[in-house]
């Protein structure tokens, strides 16, 4: 007989582990076995010590809080909120090892115990994870990193890139000669296009091919003269390959005919007509996977369409190695690296469109998110320029040089990728394309009076960061900011208090606060809830400890760690976390193909859902240090 | 003797046994009590000329519903009205195991047995049913019943109640309770989550002290 019940049960549990991992039958037959109970607020489920029931439970909606008693009294374990599932004997225990109270008002499906067991018994995926999961769950949340290297265990979707079987791509635009010409004419005619290799041709189909290195043997041998005919030396029969030909089929052919470049045909012979070339580049460059191979491609680069191209190769980059789960602290040095090569070259360009050298010294800082270099994906631009004093007579003839090579590198940044900044906070902006004395002016006010407008530039500008040029006036500005702020602390608190303005979504430890109303109803902002307010605490921390050396969120909650030994392990911990929902904020950025800001929480796995909840604790608790520290209730 | 119009009829077995079992029927406290939470779809709401397309029911006892014990019937009907067919999606020809009105009565009567029927205006429900068996010669429902529409109200503060829909639908309830949608429009999701309704009222209406259930039907 039919139970839609039963199998609304089903579609619920499935979504979640350990059931996801057993067979549809199975499940159904368990869902039509269960219970649907109902907890008022406070209602017990289940006592410690009392023995365990028939049944084990499944949060369907509402939350649970596990709790044992402790030295301190009692001490919540674990709240289990919906898909997660409590109550079930693993050990060779016989009573409940914890009390199950219904935070808020509750919906369980009990299942019965007994058939689940006899049903999974054969199941690996299925008590692989009850094993795993039964050790994560009694451990404190902050052991954060562990439990996620459990999680990544068993889940089940983790796919492998497959490499070399992609289509290779290959150059239409086939620059061809008949066979009549002089291989002088040859050798011009590959100048002009900047090509290594000439495809000789009858009415567009191949009869041989002629390239840098063909010719150079030919001249080597000194039997020929510039005036020999292309027709004497070309290379034939012509190798040829068919337009759907894959990356690994084309390394087969050019390894085992020792040559570098494929005729591609219509049908692969060649007797049918040319419709591209494919070199070894091509293959390189589609496989583009070395960050060595694209630093020398970011290097080279010499217009700002190839530094764009290599950039977007980046981020295919930036991709796999999230794919890979590679630390996010490797990942980010490495994208530093060529973010840094991006920015040089990127200057070189513009600094060779100018008329004239630079007047005086100066240097490009990154601002807000990029200066402290945890931007991975395309964002805004924010930066900022900072040129030597000079005692020229005519300063305003210096800041519109520089203005004007702003003005280049913001267009240029663009055209790469990277938006121009809503609220201008950009170099080309003559406020913020100052000499190194107004810097350390606006600084000095920025400090000296904190008014909300200031607070919120200044949680952007003190996060600066050098990208090219003279380092020393950057050092000058930062040495005058330290200064200042050894004899300014008000600041400091004003800053804690701007940093506590968002709390994290903490006390509900059931659902995410999520956007109620705009275009992102009902999405969790991630970078709202939690990464900016991990950044500015550990900004406002690290200003007032004098760490002025890294402006990185995470790398300034270490170097708190460090110097704070009773906060040790929360700021360890703060910067763990920072870490993950960066990382994980890349991920989602790179899924929905925008800045990962706002998040479907329906579309997260249960596991995710957990990691990103966890954390929020250290958050919590750090901000709670903020709050003692500067007594932000006073102001 | 037997007055000529006094005509007793002949009732088949399975009525005698519903109908004598309310006799031996006796009162338990309202956590030990089984409740069946019901609904029906039908192909219309005219209670005359329209019929049941299916009935769902599930067991409630105390704060648990048991989901092997419940009810899910598809009944085979001649009368068909395409103009409910998008509310509650069985097509006449549709691929259920539908069986006879004779069959779904039955295993009505069998499943509630003496026991209190619920639903989200209950009356809909039990006088299509009523219909249904004086089609087929037999007598009315016997069972109690409570209505969760009622029941809701009773948990708004009087000057509240005043400004109350008269109609409070089911959709309305769940979002009011906070109850998980299951199966909207399909007999059993309905039942479902007026079981829940149920559940969530009574706890509500036992806030201060314990409910006793003759105090449901005050």
């Amino acid at each position: 007989m039919k139970n839609t019940i039963a199998y609304r049960i089903y579609d619920f549990l499935k979504q979640f582990p350990p059931f996801q991992f057993m067979a549809k039958r199975d499940l159904l037959e368990i869902c039509e076995l269960a219970q649907v109970q109902y907890l008022d607020k406070d209602q017990i489920l289940f006592k410690r010590d009392a023995p365990y029931n028939t049944h084990f439970y499944i949060v369907h909606q509402g939350a649970i809080k596990l709790s044992r008693p402790s030295h301190q009294g009692i001490k919540t374990v674990d709240i289990c909120d919906e898909g997660d599932l409590l109550g079930l004997r693993v050990t060779k225990e016989d009573s409940y090892r914890t009390t199950a109270i219904a935070n808020e008002e509750t919906i369980i499906y009990a299942l019965p115990m007994e058939a689940f067991a006899t049903l999974t018994k054969e199941n690996k995926a299925v008590s692989n994870y009850l094993i795993t999961s039964f050790a994560s769950n009694i451990k404190d949340p902050y052991t954060l990193e562990n439990s996620g290297q459990l999680l990544s265990e068993y889940d089940p979707e983790r796919s492998q890139n497959i490499y070399g079987v992609s289509k290779a791509r290959f150059t239409e635009k086939v620059i061809q000669s008949s066979q009549d010409i002089s291989i002088q004419e040859a050798a011009s005619k590959m100048k002009k296009y900047q090509i290594s290799c000439l495809v000789i041709s009858e009415n567009n189909i191949p009869i041989g091919i002629l390239t840098n290195r063909d010719l150079r043997n030919v001249i080597a041998s000194g039997e020929f003269t510039a005036t020999t005919l292309v027709k004497e030396v070309m290379v034939t029969p012509v190798i040829c390959a068919s337009p759907d030909i894959n990356v690994t089929q084309t390394q087969l052919i050019l390894l085992t005919h020792g040559i570098s470049h494929l005729v591609i045909t219509k049908d692969g012979t060649p007797q049918t007509t040319i419709v591209g070339i494919l070199s070894k580049h091509d293959i390189v460059v589609s496989f583009a996977n070395s960050p060595i191979g694209l630093l020398k491609e970011i290097k080279r680069a010499t217009r700002t369409k190839h530094l764009r191209q290599a950039w977007s190769k980046t981020m295919l980059l930036l991709k796999r190695y999230l794919d890979q789960n590679l630390p996010l602290s490797q990942i980010l040095k490495i994208f530093g690296e060529l973010k840094d090569a991006l920015i040089h070259q990127t200057m070189q360009l513009s600094l060779r469109k100018m008329e004239t050298t630079p007047p005086v010294t100066f240097a490009w800082l990154a601002l807000g998110s990029q200066g402290r270099k945890e931007q991975l994906l395309y964002t805004d631009q924010d930066n900022a320029l900072i040129y030597a004093n000079s005692d020229t007579e005519n300063p305003e003839q210096v800041k519109q040089y520089f203005l004007k090579l702003a003005n280049r590198m913001n267009k240029r940044l663009h055209k790469i990728g990277y938006d121009y900044c809503p609220a201008d906070m950009m170099a080309s902006n003559p406020l913020y394309c100052l000499s190194l004395s107004e810097w350390e002016a606006q600084f000095s006010t920025w400090i000296t009076t904190p008014t909300p407008e200031n607070i919120l530039l200044s949680g952007i500008f003190f996060d600066y960061t050098f990208m090219y040029g003279d380092q020393t006036l950057v050092k000058g500005l930062t040495d005058h900011i330290s200064e200042k702020l050894a004899h300014q602390k008000v600041v400091l608190r004003h800053m804690a208090k701007h940093a506590l303005k968002n709390l994290p979504p903490i006390s509900f430890f059931r659902q995410f606060i999520v956007e109620s109303n705009g275009e992102h109803k009902d999405f969790f902002d991630i970078k709202h809830r939690a990464i900016a307010p991990l950044s500015d605490a550990a900004r406002v921390l690290a200003l007032g400890q004098g760490i002025l050396h890294t402006k990185n969120t995470s790398e300034r909650f270490t170097a708190l760690a460090a110097i704070d030994a009773p906060n040790r392990e929360l700021f360890e911990n703060c910067s763990y976390a920072f870490r993950a929902l960066l990382k994980f904020r890349t991920k989602r950025g790179m899924a929905q193909n925008d800045s990962g800001r706002f998040i479907n929480l329906e579309a997260l796995t249960k596991a995710e859902k957990l990691k990103l909840k966890r954390c929020f604790k250290p958050l919590r608790d750090v901000q709670e240090v903020l709050r003692v520290r500067y007594q932000t209730q006073n102001i | 003797m037997k007055w000529p119009w006094q005509h007793t009829k002949e009732y088949p077995p399975f009525w005698e046994q519903y109908e004598s079992a309310f006799a031996k029927a006796e009162q338990k406290p309202l956590a030990e009590t089984r409740f069946i939470a019901l609904d029906t779809e039908t192909t219309g709401l005219d209670i005359k000329k329209d019929r049941i397309l299916s009935i769902g029911a599930i067991a409630i006892k105390g704060d648990t519903i048991t989901v092997s014990d419940n009810l899910e019937l598809y009944v085979e009907q001649d009368h068909y009205d395409p103009k409910s067919t998008p509310i509650h999606g069985i097509l006449k020809k549709g691929a259920y195991d539908k069986i006879s009105a004779i069959e779904a009565i039955q295993r009505t009567l069998h499943f509630i047995g003496t026991d209190i029927i619920i639903g989200h205006h209950i009356g809909f429900d039990i006088a299509v049913i009523n219909k249904m068996l004086q089609r087929h010669h037999l007598g009315k429902l016997k069972n109690k019943t409570l209505d969760t529409g009622t029941l809701y109200k009773r948990l708004q503060h009087p000057v509240n109640r005043m400004n109350m829909q008269q109609g409070y639908s089911l959709d309305q309830l769940s979002e009011a309770l906070k109850i998980p949608l299951y199966d909207r429009h399909t007999a059993s999701g309905d039942a479902m989550i007026t079981a829940i309704a149920f559940i969530k009222i009574c706890k509500r209406l036992a806030q201060n002290d314990t409910l006793k259930l003759k105090e449901l039907f005050t």
